[in-house]
């Protein structure tokens, strides 16, 4: 058996595989349960400092190509969040990355704060979320400005937490987004959210199917965009560590991911494609795969395809 | 393929003062206890039990509870809406069984359904509600020959005055034993019989509901606590000792925004 732990800003994951932030997310119990469906790290919904109402139904809809999405990031506020994120912590189950949203950037950092105080082991920041572009305007993701001011401002008010910031694939240059939030401290960087946002048209209604009537695309479309985005932050930023999430479902996705530079892998869509055991599923691949392989250790897979020979990449 | 099918309704009849029953085609065939999701363009979509499916047609049966659901009691034959689904779980039966049935509210859809497929059980059928006009397809489960038909009413105004828990418990006092109950309706009715039943020892399946949006296992709203499990996909109907172990039944489930509401 291959060792697949690794060490993300400087937390220890048992198995790569963390679920990403809106897929199943809403409470400790949840959460606990994708554990035991075999995931190595947990991530919260996005999470708001007040109560944050959702868009009408239908807010999901998929099929065998894709998945659309605009749930509108619906959440009960911050007492909430403290008391399912105590629940979870208490348990001392795998890691909690807890997903942080806001609509202005002081209310980042009031966010960070209060989600500080229950101790998760990495805070990620949610600027790319699609869905609420009608109340927010442009997410954040998509100015270096905006995207270094958010992650200066949660930096200050979390203390020595790791702060990963969420990054949109809906930019002109997603490297230089990277480069702005890494100059401005970030840990770590998440690659990718949803793309678009996309729309759907029932064509006997005449009308969207999504009440929001766009919303973000995810699926295994994604992940041939999201493994050329790591491969090119890798390529920039050596030492920035990444989550790598978009359209992972099987074991040698992931691997994929991990060898242009990812150090977690963030499986959302895949649970609607493949089950809530997918995490099972995809670590016994990873394992499969690397007794091919003869890889002992799963770590030694990040960033290789730097080294173009396979050998493991010192940054 | 979890996008909405767009079918025109056929019929449309009031079953009782709250309740609605809509008839419309649909490719996929389901069991009793699943559900579709049934959507209005331009207002909302919301999680409905299968009330029949004649192997052609569904009927759902729907109670005007807030604003999505007066709206649907405003549409007319003819009318659009979309339909995606079934979803969940299903109640289970062998034959030869003998069978409580405590449908309250809706739940008389399903189980009727249910009645008219177990053929070869023996059925006792304690449909229960306020008041007569609130005995949904009384008229339908009175006639089917598997079924002893015993309603009961809060105000006597049909069948035994009071609940139909009591009812039932009133029947195994008098030595009646069943191989399966089978209940469906409002949660602490359902939670009653859940722990008359696991005292019992009695074989017990009930329906979950709760807040539903993506009704396949994505969105997380209808996880519940301690399990962590979808009551959209590993349920909603439950035999009892898994019911058992979910804490919150019968003591709170979630809103829109995952906030906790005590029943
Ligand atoms: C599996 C399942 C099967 C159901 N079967 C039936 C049925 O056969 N007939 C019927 O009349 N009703 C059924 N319901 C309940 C029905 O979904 C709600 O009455 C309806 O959604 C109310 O919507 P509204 O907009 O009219 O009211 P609102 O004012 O929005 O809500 C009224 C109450 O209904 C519940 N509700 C609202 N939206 C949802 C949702 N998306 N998911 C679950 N509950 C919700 C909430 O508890 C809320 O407090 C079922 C629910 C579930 C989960
Ligand atoms: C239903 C749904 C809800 C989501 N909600 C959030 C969210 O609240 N916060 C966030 O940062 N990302 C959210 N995302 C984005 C995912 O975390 C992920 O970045 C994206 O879906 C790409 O990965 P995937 O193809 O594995 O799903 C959501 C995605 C989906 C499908
Ligand atoms: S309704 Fe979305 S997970 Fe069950």
């Amino acid at each position: 058996m291959a060792d697949l732990s690794v060490t993300f800003c400087g937390v220890k994951f048992k198995n790569p595989l963390v679920l990403a932030s809106g897929i199943l997310g809403i409470t400790a119990s949840s959460w606990r349960n994708v554990v035991k469906n075999g995931a190595g790290g947990i991530t919260t919904k996005s999470l708001w400092l007040e109560e944050h109402r959702g868009h009408p139904n239908p807010v999901i809809i998929a099929n065998e190509h894709y998945m659309l999405n605009a749930v509108g990031v619906p959440d009960a506020g911050v007492q909430k969040a403290q008391e399912e994120c105590g629940k979870y912590l208490a348990w001392k189950s795998s890691p909690l990355i807890a997903n942080i949203i806001a609509g202005r950037v002081q209310d980042f950092g009031k966010t960070a704060e209060e989600i500080a105080k229950i101790k998760p082991h990495i805070i990620e920041v949610n600027i790319s979320c699609p869905n609420v572009e009608d109340e927010f305007g442009k997410p954040f993701a998509c100015s270096v400005g905006d995207a270094a001011a958010v992650t200066r401002e949660v930096k200050k008010r979390v203390g020595n937490i790791p702060v990963v910031i969420k990054l949109s694939p809906n930019v002109e240059n997603i490297v230089a987004i990277a480069r702005s939030v890494a100059d401005a401290g970030a840990d770590g960087v998440n690659v990718m959210n949803t793309i678009g946002p996309g729309m759907s048209i029932n064509i006997d209604t005449r009308t969207p199917v999504l009440a929001n009537k766009v919303g973000g695309l995810s699926g295994p479309a994604l992940k041939p965009l999201a493994v050329k985005y790591i491969a090119d932050i890798r390529r920039a930023l050596p030492k920035l560590p990444i989550i790598g999430t978009g359209g992972v479902l099987t074991g040698e996705d992931a691997i994929e991911m991990m060898m242009v530079g990812a150090t977690l892998v963030g499986v959302g869509t895949g649970v609607y494609y493949r089950g809530p055991q997918v995490f099972k599923k995809i670590t016994d691949e990873m394992q499969a795969w690397c007794k091919k392989e003869n890889v002992k250790r799963v770590r030694d897979l990040i960033g290789v395809f730097h080294n173009g020979n396979g050998r493991r990449f010192e940054p | 393929m979890d996008f909405p099918l767009v079918v025109k309704i056929k019929k449309i009849k009031q079953e009782t003062p709250q309740t609605k029953s809509f008839v419309f085609e649909y490719p996929k065939r389901a069991k009793p206890g699943q559900f579709v999701n049934i959507w209005l363009p331009g207002v909302n979509e919301r999680p409905m039990s299968i009330s029949f499916d004649d192997g052609k047609n569904y009927t759902l049966a729907i109670a005007a509870a807030g604003e999505s659901t007066r709206q649907m009691h405003a549409l007319r034959v003819e009318d659009k809406i979309g339909i995606r689904g079934p979803y969940g779980t299903h109640y289970q039966w062998k034959d030869g069984q003998r069978i409580a049935m405590l449908p309250g509210g809706y739940g008389a859809g399903p189980t009727y359904w249910m009645a008219t497929l177990a053929t070869k059980c023996k059925i006792d059928f304690f449909l229960g509600a306020r008041d007569k006009s609130l005995l949904l397809f009384a008229d339908k489960i009175k006639k089917l020959k598997n079924v002893r038909f015993l309603p009961s009413t809060n105000d006597g105004s049909a069948g035994v005055k009071g609940f139909n828990v009591e009812c039932w418990m009133q029947e195994m006092e008098r030595g009646v034993k069943y191989d399966s109950v089978i209940t469906i309706g409002p949660e602490l009715m359902m939670y009653a019989v859940s722990k008359q039943c696991a005292k019992r020892k009695v074989p017990c399946q009930l329906s979950i509901e709760r807040y539903m949006k993506c009704a396949f296992g994505i969105c997380g709203n209808c996880c519940v606590d301690d399990l962590g499990i979808t009551m959209c996909q590993q349920g909603p109907v439950v035999d009892n000792t898994l019911a058992g172990k979910i804490a919150e039944f019968g003591q709170y489930h979630r809103d829109d925004v995952g906030r906790k509401k005590e029943f």
